[in-house]
């Protein structure tokens, strides 16, 4: 089977080509730049681009698509456009051409209203009420990924919370650039339990979605269980905010966060710092905003019962293993 | 009484629909109907009822029967709203198909408004004219609250034939002469008041929908509201309270006392669903109620008030009972009778001989040997000694005089006197003359006390200052006696009645009069005690034992640790403490604060030892803490006490075996023990510090989910493990596998007889048993291949994650093995299923604050869990029990930790 892999050249993407490729798989890639991956095809060109989508999927039996704006500031526009007008693109090109398997790797954000997720299950993307530019335009995306699941095209969304790994440009190095100038603080008392996700374990548990995706259901449906609904992968291993930044700090060896901000002030000073950056939009990244105040304070772990089942899918890589792995490569 | 109400009050109306969307009713419910008034001539009434005898018919069941309901003042049918529904959901899920009929009584709710006064005898009369008109046939079970609860008891008494059983939530059928009325009612019925709050403005139905606890919905309210919104639709209200026969001059009270006198003569299975939080229908009308229906099934909701079938699932409670108790079949089970289940296994259960729990005083009336010593008696610094004749005539003395004041058979008795002489001599004269005592752990602090005391309804408290004033301060019931003579205007002051020399002075002019002695011995089924749990576990429960179950705990202390004549027991336990008499033995009472047996000294402990030579020593767990702790303080001849002591017990709790080793030291020739038990078997299982040593030492002590190991049950005890499913709940039937981990089940000669009151939590303790004589103990553990039985903690504290079910025991003693950790409580967060475990820990350093573990404790922590640990926490002190002060309360500490874990606000557990 050739399978189309969207955003291959990230974190997250790079490990996803490797694990279709084990399972047998012909890969595709599709980006602006060249993958810089061996043993795949890639074609260059933009999601928000009909003609460029069109040329990517041509010749492809299954879609993976990870490609996405993510950023905690930007201008919403720019959100909607790769993330919604993108998912858009690429759903029309696949039922076009007799693409048979989409996985719409989503984000656990498109449900979070800003409260406290405590073993949850996958709930459904909420548009309206999700907090922040990405998260929305992640939600209305999923919706339109999930609205087009039929027989001919059956599609799944998965939801990696939070991924991390050896190599990571987002959380992890953040988290050690801060840490290293000193401007790393936790919010309250870093009490709130958050699970988070090995790159390798939401890699296989995207790779093992498109094999399910390839079953029939009792009724001899494609898409088997799993077409038609999201899925939220962790680790299953959640833990307190602090021990885990503690723990990436630790592997990366630069200090732990040692100054505290109380949670309901950061919410406030995020807020401003999410208008101001508004109205002053730079190349940065603003240190602080509502979205990241309420992810790094409140509790984010999921019900991983529905995932592991339906998906037939086990984390391999348990946290410590991971921080393991992390501080190996840290070290070099 | 008809002109105190204004014109408003007498419009008339016929009866008709509720407006769709009340919240809660199902429109399809409604109906209205027309019936003749019986002897009316032409006059006609229009009802609403709320009834589902369309939908059976549709489901094509035909009902067992029917369920009356009458609401009371000033509801209507909305009142029955849950059941209507219930009933038909659970006949159109293949249950028994009870057919619901709740009316509107006439000038109430949507039926008519007849412009005529309706005083009790009419309204009574006016549901059979409904009755006859629905050409209802039985058998009938009736269900009524409020006023309508006695005109529903007036159908019933006179409807012998249809007849198949009576519910009653809140409300009263006699109101003695020499208590006045409710205050509130007493308001509303002034002289140009009535007709103000009732009719004119809504104020009595307001205040009556202020009175559900949690507060109503406003939903709902609006719903109460719908029938009375004009003045001219409150007549009826109104009415009702006019009609409330305040006094014996009341045109209502003749059919008042028809229909009390006629409930006694009711022979079908009854339920009380009562909310005791109620300013109208207080306790004391559930007590008359019981007195009235001796053999109904009781449930006091502790948290519930007047609007009962508001505050709790009155309606699942109902329909439940209906189906145990097979109300309207041919086998109707009486209350007492055998629930519906299998017998765990087939052996009989062991027979004990009975011996009445005054024996040894009788037989040994003539001894001048010691019986009882107390070190600190309230009338001095010197121990009280007292001999076997002199507790033995103190007791017929008591016994006689509490007769002579009138205490009869069957009388409750609430016993507020510390231990000592005096509890033991009035203790026993209760007994013997067939009254029951309450007896309440004075460990539940003054508010555990007065729900305790409150919800047992005592006819008569006997106390020492402090108990009679804190009756008096908060009201509680009974004739009050005090343990000393108060002077004139202090006994007034505290509505004390007789003091116990009185009582001895009554009781020896009246063995003396004409030749008489005692009354007759009650017999071994009659009702001996209600003892009050600690509420350790939980809210406090009382339990009922009858004279052979507690001669059977006599027997079961005898035979497990041979007590009886000739023994010295030191009685730092309360609840072994007062069974020395009926024992044999003689007993001492050390010199401590009851209220605080942390407050207990080695050497009050010696000086009591020495007192009686003593050979046997019980102390709560809490007191030996102490004794280990001030050892430092002991004499030489304070060792030489303790060295004659043979037998060491301490109960209560679960006690280290480091703490047990400790004591064991103080006294060199004994052998230590710790029971399990609990208020509803006090004797369920034994263990020895050396069982401990073998059982955690010994093969296969590894293996499994740990636990605290409580030995093998004792002579007259089973054991068995009703195994817990998937979800954590115990449905397995009971059985002895080793190695499988389930709720305990217990049966003993000595297991209580049922709780107080308390019908419901009595089903759950018996759920899936049969026989009376089994008792889930709501904890949970297993056996082993010795027969021994492991405790794993408290079956509500069960943990289920995604791995499967989790016994928090066995996790914390391995995580207790930690260097820095002094002691560990594991609790669930999250959602059933799917929790994630959660250590919370005392150190050592004691932690300043609440706060993560440092990442060297939580790795330790997490290594020696053996299961997933999701956060690790560390706390100054974890919350424990008053009472042993090591109960934690896990399923608060589970609430707290998972608001701190989902980035609430972190304050102390």
């Amino acid at each position: 089977m050739r399978v189309l892999v969207t955003g291959a050249s990230g974190l997250l993407g790079r490990a996803v080509v490797e694990q279709v490729r084990g399972a047998g798989h012909e890969v595709r890639t599709f980006q602006r730049r060249p993958s810089g991956l061996r043993g795949v095809q890639d074609v260059r060109g933009s999601i928000t681009v009909p003609a460029d989508v069109e040329r990517a999927v041509v010749g492809t039996d299954a879609v993976v698509h990870l490609a996405a704006k993510v950023s905690l500031a930007g201008d919403p526009a720019d959100f909607a456009r790769v993330n919604v007008g993108g998912t858009a693109n690429l759903l029309a090109a696949a039922l076009r051409h007799d693409v048979a398997r989409f996985v719409q790797v989503s984000s656990p954000s498109v449900a979070h209203t800003g409260l406290s997720i405590m073993g949850d299950g996958a709930l459904p993307a909420d548009p309206v009420h999700a907090r922040g530019d990405y998260a929305r335009s992640k939600a209305e995306a999923e919706l339109l990924a999930l609205g087009a699941d039929s027989a001919s095209l059956p599609v799944v969304a998965v939801r990696p919370h939070i991924v991390w790994g050896p190599g990571d440009t987002q959380l992890v190095a953040r988290i050690v650039e801060r840490a290293r100038a000193g401007r790393l603080p936790l919010l309250g008392h870093g009490t709130a339990l958050i699970d988070t996700t090995y790159v390798d374990n939401a890699a296989s548990a995207i790779a093992a979605a498109l094999e399910r995706l390839g079953e029939t259901d009792a009724d001899g449906r494609p898409g088997g269980a799993v077409h038609g609904r999201a899925y939220v992968v962790t680790n299953g291993e959640p833990r307190p905010v602090a021990e885990m930044i503690a723990g990436i700090c630790a592997a990366m060896g630069v200090p732990a966060p040692r100054w505290r901000v109380p949670a309901a002030l950061a919410r406030g000073a995020g807020g401003a710092v999410e208008t101001l950056w508004r109205l002053r939009p730079g190349a940065d990244e603003p240190p602080m905003t509502r979205f990241l105040a309420e992810q790094l304070s409140t509790a984010h772990w999921f019900d991983q019962r529905r995932t592991r089942a339906d998906l037939r899918w086990q984390p391999t890589v348990s946290l410590d293993d991971g921080l393991a792995r992390l501080a190996a490569s840290a070290r070099g | 009484m008809t002109p105190r109400l204004p014109g408003a009050a007498w419009a008339t109306a016929p009866a008709e629909l509720p407006p769709r969307g009340l919240a809660g009713l199902d429109h399809s419910f409604s109906r209205v109907v027309t019936v003749p008034q019986h002897g009316g001539g032409a006059t006609t009434h229009s009802w609403h009822l709320l009834d589902n005898q369309d939908h059976l018919a549709d489901l094509g069941v035909a009902p067992v029967g029917t369920v009356l309901c009458v609401h009371g003042n000033p509801t209507w049918s909305y009142l029955w709203r849950r059941l209507v529904r219930a009933a038909t959901d659970a006949a159109a899920a293949g249950g028994p198909a009870w057919r619901v009929v709740a009316v509107d009584q006439l000038d109430m709710g949507f039926s008519a408004r007849t412009g005529s006064p309706r005083p009790l005898a009419r309204r009574i009369r006016d549901l059979g004219d409904l009755t006859d008109g629905l050409g209802l046939s039985g058998p009938v079970v009736t269900l009524g609250h409020d006023w309508g609860g006695v005109v529903s008891l007036g159908w019933a008494v006179d409807h012998p034939e249809l007849l198949a059983g009576v519910a009653l939530l809140n409300t009263a059928v006699h109101q003695p002469e020499d208590v006045p009325i409710p205050a509130p009612l007493r308001v509303a019925l002034r002289p140009g008041v009535l007709g103000r709050v009732t009719v004119s403005t809504p104020a009595f139905l307001e205040t009556t929908l202020a009175l559900a606890r949690p507060a109503l919905d406003p939903a709902v309210k609006d719903g109460y509201r719908a029938p009375y919104r004009e003045a001219s639709r409150r007549g009826g209200i109104g009415g009702f309270v006019a009609d409330i026969p305040a006094g014996p001059d009341h045109p209502s009270h003749a059919e008042l006392r028809r229909v009390a006198q006629g409930v006694r003569g009711l022979d079908v299975p009854a339920l009380l669903l009562w909310g005791p939080r109620d300013p109208i229908f207080g306790d004391r009308y559930l007590d008359d109620l019981v007195d009235r229906l001796p053999r109904a099934d009781v449930h006091r909701f502790e948290t519930a008030g007047h609007l009962v079938a508001e505050d709790v699932d009155y309606a699942t409670a109902t329909l439940t009972w209906l189906h145990e108790r097979e109300v309207g079949t041919t086998s109707q089970v009486l209350a007492g009778g055998t629930p519906a289940g299998a017998p765990p296994d087939g052996d009989p259960p062991p027979a004990v001989p009975y011996r009445p729990l005054w024996h040894h005083l009788e037989a040994q009336h003539e001894s001048t040997a010691t019986a009882l010593v107390e070190m600190a008696p309230p009338s001095g610094p010197a121990p009280r000694v007292v001999s076997w004749r002199l507790l033995s005539r103190r007791v017929h003395e008591l016994a006689a005089g509490l007769r002579t004041i009138g205490v009869r058979p069957g009388d409750r008795v609430s016993l507020l006197v510390p231990p000592g002489a005096d509890l033991t001599a009035v203790l026993y004269a209760c007994l013997r003359i067939g009254a029951v005592v309450v007896v309440v752990d004075a460990g539940l602090g003054l508010r555990g006390l007065t729900r305790a005391v409150r919800g047992a309804w005592p006819d008569h408290v006997i106390g020492a200052l402090p108990g009679l004033t804190a009756a008096r301060a908060l009201g509680w019931p009974g004739q009050r006696i005090s343990t000393v003579p108060l002077p004139g205007p202090a006994a007034r002051a505290l509505g004390v009645s007789f003091s116990l020399a009185d009582l001895s002075d009554l009781g020896q002019a009246a063995l003396l009069s004409q030749g008489g002695g005692l009354p007759a011995e009650p017999s071994a089924s009659d009702t001996a005690a209600v003892l009050f749990t600690s509420g350790s576990t939980g809210p406090a429960k009382g339990v009922v034992y009858t004279h052979a179950q507690l001669a059977a705990v006599c027997e079961a202390l005898c035979a497990q640790y041979e007590i009886g004549p000739g023994t010295g027991l030191v009685a730092g336990f309360a609840p072994f403490a007062l069974l020395a008499p009926a024992l044999g033995a003689r007993s001492v009472t050390p010199a401590m604060d009851v209220t605080s047996p942390k407050t207990l000294t080695a050497s009050s402990v010696a000086a009591a030892a020495a007192a009686v030579d003593a050979t046997v020593l019980f102390l709560s767990p809490a007191a030996l803490a102490n004794v280990v702790a001030t050892a430092g303080a002991l004499t030489r001849a304070d060792h030489e006490a303790l060295a004659g002591v043979r037998t060491f017990l301490s109960a209560g709790a679960p006690v280290p075996e480091r703490l047990l080793a400790e004591a064991a030291r103080l006294m060199p020739y004994a052998e230590p023990h710790t029971p399990y038990g609990m208020t509803e078997g006090l004797l369920m299982t034994d263990i020895t510090l050396a069982g401990i040593r073998a059982a955690t030492t010994g093969p296969g002590s590894d293996d499994g989910p740990g636990g605290v190991c409580v030995g093998v049950p004792t002579a007259t005890t089973r054991v068995r493990v009703s195994a817990l499913d998937g979800q954590g709940r115990a449905v397995g039937a009971p059985g002895t596998t080793p190695h499988v981990t389930g709720e305990i089940v217990v049966s003993a000669p000595h297991l209580k007889d049922h709780y107080d009151r308390l019908h419901l939590t009595d089903r759950v303790s018996r759920h899936g048993l049969a026989g009376d004589r089994w008792h889930r103990t709501g904890d949970v553990g297993h056996l082993d291949d010795h027969g021994r039985l492991w405790v794993e903690g408290r079956l509500a504290h069960v943990m289920v994650t995604a791995d499967g079910v989790v016994t928090p025991v066995g996790l914390e003693q391995r995580v207790e093995t930690v260097p820095g950790v002094v002691r560990a409580a594991v609790v669930g967060v999250g959602p059933r299923g799917t929790q994630q475990l959660v250590v919370v820990a005392e150190t050592d350093p004691v932690a300043r604050r609440v706060a993560l573990a440092v990442p060297s404790v939580a790795s330790a922590v997490r290594a020696a869990a053996g299961a997933p640990v999701a956060a690790v926490l560390v706390v100054p002190r974890l919350p424990t029990d008053v009472r042993h002060n090591s109960k934690i309360d896990r399923a608060h500490l589970s609430g707290w930790a998972g608001q701190v874990l989902a980035g609430g606000r972190v304050r102390q557990p």
